[in-house]
């Protein structure tokens, strides 16, 4: 609904805080979703994001959400889907070319994007669109790609035996706090 | 006509150089600018024909004068020639030409290869444009296409050139040597987020920038300090779009039915009171021209003389931007 995306924008600073809690719990669910298996959640998931974001901001499920670079004016309702925009025809008082009884919505995402706490990445040269992502669900794209960053990353810091023995996790000289040495051990040599 | 044998282009051997030390492209353009001169192009009326005849007497006024001509693609959303039709025929004449390329019409894939194949015919300079919507044109049932727009375009004409792959990372042998131009439209809103867009553009791969038409010197020259606290003016030639207007009447129709133009009540006005209004519209274009030419950071001017094409020379010529300075020779074919 346009007055519902009109106010979403107006609220960007709020949205994108919800946006990076959301975030967070999906990353930290990432172990129960991948139990139940990606590919079984994905329809309902995407059904339930269809829903809210479509409500919210007359959301496209292009399935590649650019939301938080774009002030949370989703880029889709663009009438040339720009990305990266906007166009040069712009109307006075800021109404799309194509549709004048429309607020542009870059005009909307790059206001929406000043009010945002990490606004700048409206700056960023966002890729053209992947058509096979439409439809899929952007949120369980994004979370389950963050999870699986996050473990590589800790993956990458680990030693062979806690890799083969789970369990050793907590007691990984990585993680575990640093006991306090005996002052030879910190200053060698000193007493030689 | 009995000419066929001057129609002929002149013998065209294709040939691959590199460009020259510090250039991108080596165009006639790219040297101009970067030997900080001020720089003059021009748009072409694209003919609704098939006879190169046509094309040559469409640049023939505006070759004397700039140093590369704007072919059109498919502007307004309206179906004439092809731009790289167009280069091409100009190009093995011996014009400096700048291939225009909209979003709307063609997907990645055309695009990509039209990159090629216009580099192969020895265009050297293109303008990166996401396109008008096609309600205005005359085929407002076409399909939109709107695959990539103008950044991911540019961004990936840059890919092709500098990375020398395509968007896909396939690789491509000998990659096109093009120096790279975007739009920017000043005087229309977001006013604010104008100079950010342009620094965008310059991220995303633009060398040259081409404006939309500027009458309203105030707001442009707003827009240049913007871009110069950002220092955008030493990343990127901006070329400010200038051309005359016909009459007053012309003027609002223009302002309400072609999308991207702000033409200030002031400057209605002024036509409007003039006994011979075609006149003034032609000493406003020079007025203007000379104003933006003292404006810092502005590199050149880019004249739009829809259906005035045989007064462009004159009016480069009056304003004395260029300064003496004569575009090179051309082998342009004799068609009349
Ligand atoms: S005016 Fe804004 S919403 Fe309309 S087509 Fe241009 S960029 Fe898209």
């Amino acid at each position: 609904m346009y007055r519902v995306r009109l106010f979403a924008v107006r609220h960007s600073r709020a949205f994108e805080w919800l946006y990076a809690r959301l975030e967070s719990t999906m990353v930290a669910l990432d172990p129960l979703f991948a139990r139940i298996g990606y590919g079984r959640i994905e329809r309902p998931i995407a059904a339930i994001e269809r829903a809210t974001k479509g409500l919210l901001f007359d959301c496209k499920m292009c399935g590649q959400c650019v939301l938080s670079s774009t002030g949370m004016s989703c880029p889709m309702n663009c009438p040339k889907q720009l990305r990266n925009g906007p166009c040069g025809g712009v109307r006075p008082g800021g109404y799309c070319e194509v549709k004048p009884q429309m607020r542009c919505v870059w005009v909307l995402a790059w206001d929406g994007a000043a009010r945002m706490k990490d606004g700048s990445k409206v700056r960023d040269v966002q890729p053209p669109v992947d058509r096979r992502l439409e439809g899929s669900s952007s949120w369980l794209r994004v979370s389950r790609e963050k999870a699986a960053g996050l473990r590589e990353a800790r993956e990458a810091s680990r030693t062979t035996i806690a890799k083969a023995f789970p369990d050793a996790r907590a007691h990984e000289p990585a993680t575990a706090p640093l006991a306090t040495e005996p002052a030879a051990a910190i200053k060698p040599g000193r007493d030689q | 006509m009995n000419d066929d044998q001057q129609l002929k282009p002149e013998p065209w051997l294709p040939s691959y150089d590199d460009p020259p030390p510090g250039h991108v492209s080596g165009s006639r353009l790219e040297r101009v600018l970067r030997s900080g001169q001020f720089a003059v192009t021009a748009e072409l009326n694209p003919p609704d024909s098939a006879d190169p005849a046509d094309v040559f007497e469409a640049a023939r006024p505006l070759a004397e004068v700039a140093d590369a001509i704007n072919a059109t693609d498919a502007s307004g959303a309206n179906c004439h020639m092809s731009s790289i039709g167009i280069c091409s025929l100009l190009t093995r004449a011996g014009h400096g030409t700048i291939y225009q390329i909209s979003c709307r019409d063609r997907n990645r894939i055309a695009i990509q290869g039209d990159v090629l194949g216009a580099a192969a015919m020895g265009v050297r300079n293109v303008l990166c444009l996401t396109g008008d919507g096609v309600g205005v044109g005359d085929q407002p049932g076409a399909k939109p296409v709107f695959d990539l727009d103008s950044l991911s375009l540019l961004r990936t004409i840059r890919t092709m050139r500098d990375e020398g792959t395509f968007l896909s990372g396939r690789r491509i042998t000998r990659p096109p040597r093009m120096f790279l131009g975007a739009a920017e439209n000043p005087c229309v809103p977001p006013l604010d987020w104008r100079p950010e867009r342009l620094a965008k553009k310059v991220e995303a791969g633009a060398d040259f920038i081409q404006t939309n038409y500027i009458f309203d010197v105030p707001v442009f020259e707003r827009f240049m300090a913007r871009v110069r606290d950002l220092g955008l003016e030493r990343r990127v030639f901006i070329l400010a779009g200038v051309g005359p207007l016909a009459s007053a009447r012309a003027a609002r129709w223009m302002r309400s039915n072609v999308p991207g133009i702000h033409i200030p009540d002031a400057v209605i006005e002024r036509i409007e009171k003039s006994a011979k209004p075609a006149e003034e519209g032609k000493r406003l274009c020079i007025e203007l021209m000379q104003q933006i030419r003292e404006i810092p950071g502005v590199a050149g001017v880019h004249v739009m003389a829809y259906r005035r094409e045989h007064e462009v020379s004159e009016i480069v010529a009056e304003s004395g931007v260029l300064k003496g300075r004569v575009p090179e020779r051309r082998r342009t074919p004799v068609t009349k």
